[in-house]
């Protein structure tokens, strides 16, 4: 028979400091841990959301990232006028030859710079990427000194707001207008029209890459064998969604390996505090304990009704490192993007997977910690156990 | 597996395997101590730690636990400034204002090197390229000029060579050893570090696949060095930039950035400034600074992540300090007869005070001192370096020093209350039966 659960439930609020103690230890475990889940999440979700699987991205052969490829003006225009392009209802192709440079700008509020990534576009093809819009001053004109600044620029680097002068090599340039792009990579560019700024970045015939409204997504696999088979352009092929998906990949990777080294060492540590408050609460009712054992039931029972006591302490130290952890949400943070050479700023992401990640990392560690003291238990000596006190 | 692969993971597995002997060898000898000391309170702190050895075991592998990743955290963030402080404050970065990204014309080369107070420039330029077997296999390969040898000369020790295949004299102030390195255009001279990483060997031609120079580049490895500044990576090939002009730059002569040595370092702002002011109104204005706030510029890249680290290693003692607590609390609540008796007996509400935290101070800084040693020696000891973007991490005495501290604290802050408590505890309360 097994035992109630009440009885581990009473039994633990009994003791309310010291179950509390270990459920913060556990927690602070979890927070962490769910912290860098959700750095990881924020970042993948920056880059995930950029790009659509519409587009394609066209870049040269052996390029890894956007600025050491580089795309000729024949053959911007071979690709431009390719029948495969989807068509704006002006009759334009909606492709955008850009040009893409890494800037330098002094950080706001702090000492120090970062790298921006400026990305000069075709302004006929702005709806490319239907996703960004302004939400201040206004768009760049076509053939002007004029940029717009994603929002997330704004708040960290110097001299971004409407009015101010961004000087790129010789010529200085008045920001407009500031845009967002749904929590995407562009928001942490700069963009202006690249007629202009390819001159005064001295990129005149070269452009970084192309991207295009594919007139049929479906039919991607046969477009790109057919583009980089041609002799003429000497490109790659990526859709626009999966090439930013793939950027992703070494900092998730860095950050969750981060995280989860820090959560082992730090869960070890919370594993032996479990155990010791399970020790403790187990010494502390040997009598009753044994009691239980003549009163019939089963080690098995003892066994499996106090690692759910120690599962019950550690749960609420996942719970309370949830909720720890959830003003994090959508804190705003930034690294670099070391695929792009320029900062990237993104928010955490606590999402309710990430969350029950936390609290299974939670049980795991109760059920670990749990596990000794309730087999000790459930062995008692009868006799002694019943006599000493 | 390498023997040496295997030697690196087997080792820290001895070491952590050697922790739980040494305490039970701490225990023993200690049981040996109480013998001779009988009564004193020193000897009555550890009678009272062995009596629960899995919970004194527990509790201070908690604290050595946390003190190990306190000490790791603080190293990666020691080593953050450290790569800061790189370089000489003789020595000058020049490169694009715009930024790194953007190269800057060979033409300046010459007119740098005639500013008064500029003893030498060297050319260093960024390839980028990938190792074809696996690209994430990353490691950096710089295109520099015979100059760069010369101004670094006293960072780098050549400690093997090819022969010359023709005996020739080498440049004026170069290290002789370089002489076949400089007769050959696709030479190139590699560090220590990565040539163990990579098992290659003296003499073997490399290939690299170019990202921003396509291509497949193949360079024959001449001469490897090691840093004699730890902070000078051992993990880079470096390159004739030559062979990189010849192929890559297809007739644009341009260099990543300028190295600047000076004659004397206090002409380091002058000369800044000249550099700049020379360059203004041209093509390509320029951006000079010291070498240690070029570095420092590639640690700011990290953005929030030392912040971060602070906290997660603040998170992570408060919580091992609610554990050693817990577990100080726990023990007494155990023991208040005991308590009693130790009164009744004569003890005065000072020493039974001592005894309690004492106790707790043992524990954490046991705990401490092998979780503050533990990282010193293992992190150390493996040369972790972040995949050669960063010198080899460093955990520093003084790190050791304030974990230790900290684990003292731990100690005093998880005792003073239950020693408070048992200090002021009535020898009545503390006899009644059944509580």
């Amino acid at each position: 028979m097994a035992l109630p659960l009440l009885y581990n439930v009473r039994s633990v609020a009994q003791r309310p400091i010291a179950t509390l103690a270990t459920a913060v230890g556990v927690g602070l475990t979890v927070t962490i841990f769910i912290g860098a889940l959700a750095l990881a999440a924020g970042f993948g979700r920056a880059l995930r959301s950029t790009g659509s699987p519409d587009n394609a991205l066209v870049l040269r052969k052996g390029a890894d990232s956007e600025i050491s490829s580089g795309v000729s003006r024949e053959a911007v225009n071979i690709l431009r006028a390719h029948p495969a392009v989807a068509v704006a209802a002006d009759g334009r192709p909606l492709a955008t030859a850009d040009l893409v440079v890494v800037t330098t700008k002094e950080r706001r509020g702090q000492p120090g710079s970062s790298n921006v990534t400026v990305r000069g576009v075709d302004p006929a093809a702005i709806g490319v990427r239907a996703d960004a819009r302004i939400v201040e001053g206004r768009m760049f004109q076509p053939g002007s000194d004029e940029v717009v600044v994603g929002h997330r620029v704004v708040s960290r680097f110097a001299r971004c707001e409407l009015g101010d002068k961004i000087v790129f090599g010789q010529r200085s340039f008045s920001v407009v207008g500031h845009f967002e792009a749904g929590g995407a990579a562009y928001e942490s560019e700069i963009w202006g029209d690249a007629a202009v700024l390819g001159p005064a970045l001295d990129r005149d015939n070269v452009f970084q890459t192309v991207t295009f409204r594919m007139k049929d997504p479906a039919g991607f696999d046969a477009l790109k064998r057919e583009l980089e088979a041609d002799p003429r352009l000497q490109v790659q092929l990526k859709r626009e969604s999966a090439f930013y998906a793939e950027q992703t990949k070494l900092f998730t990777r860095l950050v969750t390996g981060i995280g989860v080294f820090i959560t082992l060492i730090m869960g070890i540590g919370a594993v032996f505090g479990a155990a010791n408050t399970m020790y403790a609460a187990i010494g502390a009712r040997t009598r009753e304990i044994a009691t239980l054992l003549v009163l019939g039931f089963t080690p098995g029972a003892i066994l499996i009704s106090f690692v759910f006591e120690s599962l019950l302490i550690s749960l609420l130290g996942g719970v309370i490192g949830c909720l720890l952890a959830l003003p994090l949400n959508g804190i705003t943070t930034s690294t670099t993007n070391f695929q792009s050479f320029s900062e990237l700023a993104f928010a955490f992401q606590v999402t309710p997977g990430i969350l029950l990640a936390g609290l299974l990392a939670s049980g795991v560690m109760g059920l670990v910690g749990g596990f000794l003291p309730a087999l000790k238990a459930s062995r008692q000596p009868l006799a002694a156990a019943l006599r000493g006190g | 597996m390498t023997p040496d692969a295997l030697l690196r993971l087997l080792v820290p597995l001895a070491v952590l395997a050697a922790i739980p002997l040494s305490l039970w060898a701490v225990a023993r000898l200690s049981d040996r101590f109480q013998r001779h000391l009988a009564l004193s309170p020193v000897a009555l702190v550890f009678a009272n730690l062995s009596r629960n050895k899995l919970r004194t075991l527990l509790t201070t592998l908690s604290v050595t636990v946390a003190l190990f990743l306190y000490c790791a955290l603080s190293g990666v963030l020691d080593t953050l400034n450290e790569s800061i402080k790189v370089g000489s404050m003789s020595r000058l970065v020049t490169r694009n204002a715009i930024s790194l990204i953007f190269p800057v014309p060979w033409s300046y080369r010459d007119r740098i090197a005639a500013i008064p107070g500029v003893k030498r420039v060297a050319v260093q330029n960024w390839f980028g390229g990938q190792d074809p077997k696996d690209p994430r296999n990353f490691y950096a390969q710089f295109a520099v000029d015979d100059e760069f040898y010369r101004i670094y000369a006293n960072d780098v020790e050549i400690i093997e060579a090819s022969p010359p295949q023709v005996a020739g004299v080498v440049p004026a102030g170069q290290d002789p050893k370089l002489a076949a390195y400089f007769q050959e255009q696709t030479a190139a001279v590699v560090g220590r570090k990565l040539m163990e990483k990579m098992g290659w060997k003296l003499g073997q031609t490399v290939t690299v696949n170019g990202t921003i120079y396509p291509g497949t580049w193949e360079f024959t490895i001449r001469a490897v060095y090691a840093a004699k500044q730890k902070s000078f990576g051992e993990e880079v090939l470096f390159f004739p930039f030559r062979y990189l002009d010849q192929r890559g730059l297809q007739g644009g002569k341009r260099v990543g950035i300028y190295v600047l040595e000076l004659t004397d370092a206090d002409r380091a702002p002058a000369v800044q400034q000249q550099v700049d002011d020379l360059f203004r109104n041209s093509a390509a204005a320029t951006r000079t600074e010291s070498e240690q706030a070029f570095q420092a510029g590639f640690v700011s890249m990290y953005g929030n992540i030392p912040f971060v680290l602070r906290v997660i290693s603040l998170a992570m003692v408060f919580a091992i300090l609610l554990v050693a607590a817990n577990t100080m609390m726990m023990s007494m609540r155990e023991r208040l007869a005991e308590f009693g008796v130790l009164k009744t007996l004569g003890f005065t509400d000072a020493t039974v005070f001592g005894l309690v935290l004492g106790e707790a101070a043992v524990i954490t800084l046991g705990g401490g001192v092998l979780g503050a040693l533990l990282a010193k020696f293992l992190i150390e000891w493996s040369g972790f370096n972040f995949g050669g973007f960063l010198p080899p991490m460093t955990v520093y005495w003084s790190t050791v020093f304030a974990g230790i501290g900290i684990a003292f604290l731990m100690g005093a802050v998880s005792g003073l209350i239950p020693a408070w408590q048992a200090s002021r505890l009535q020898i009545v309360q503390a006899l009644r039966p059944g509580d």
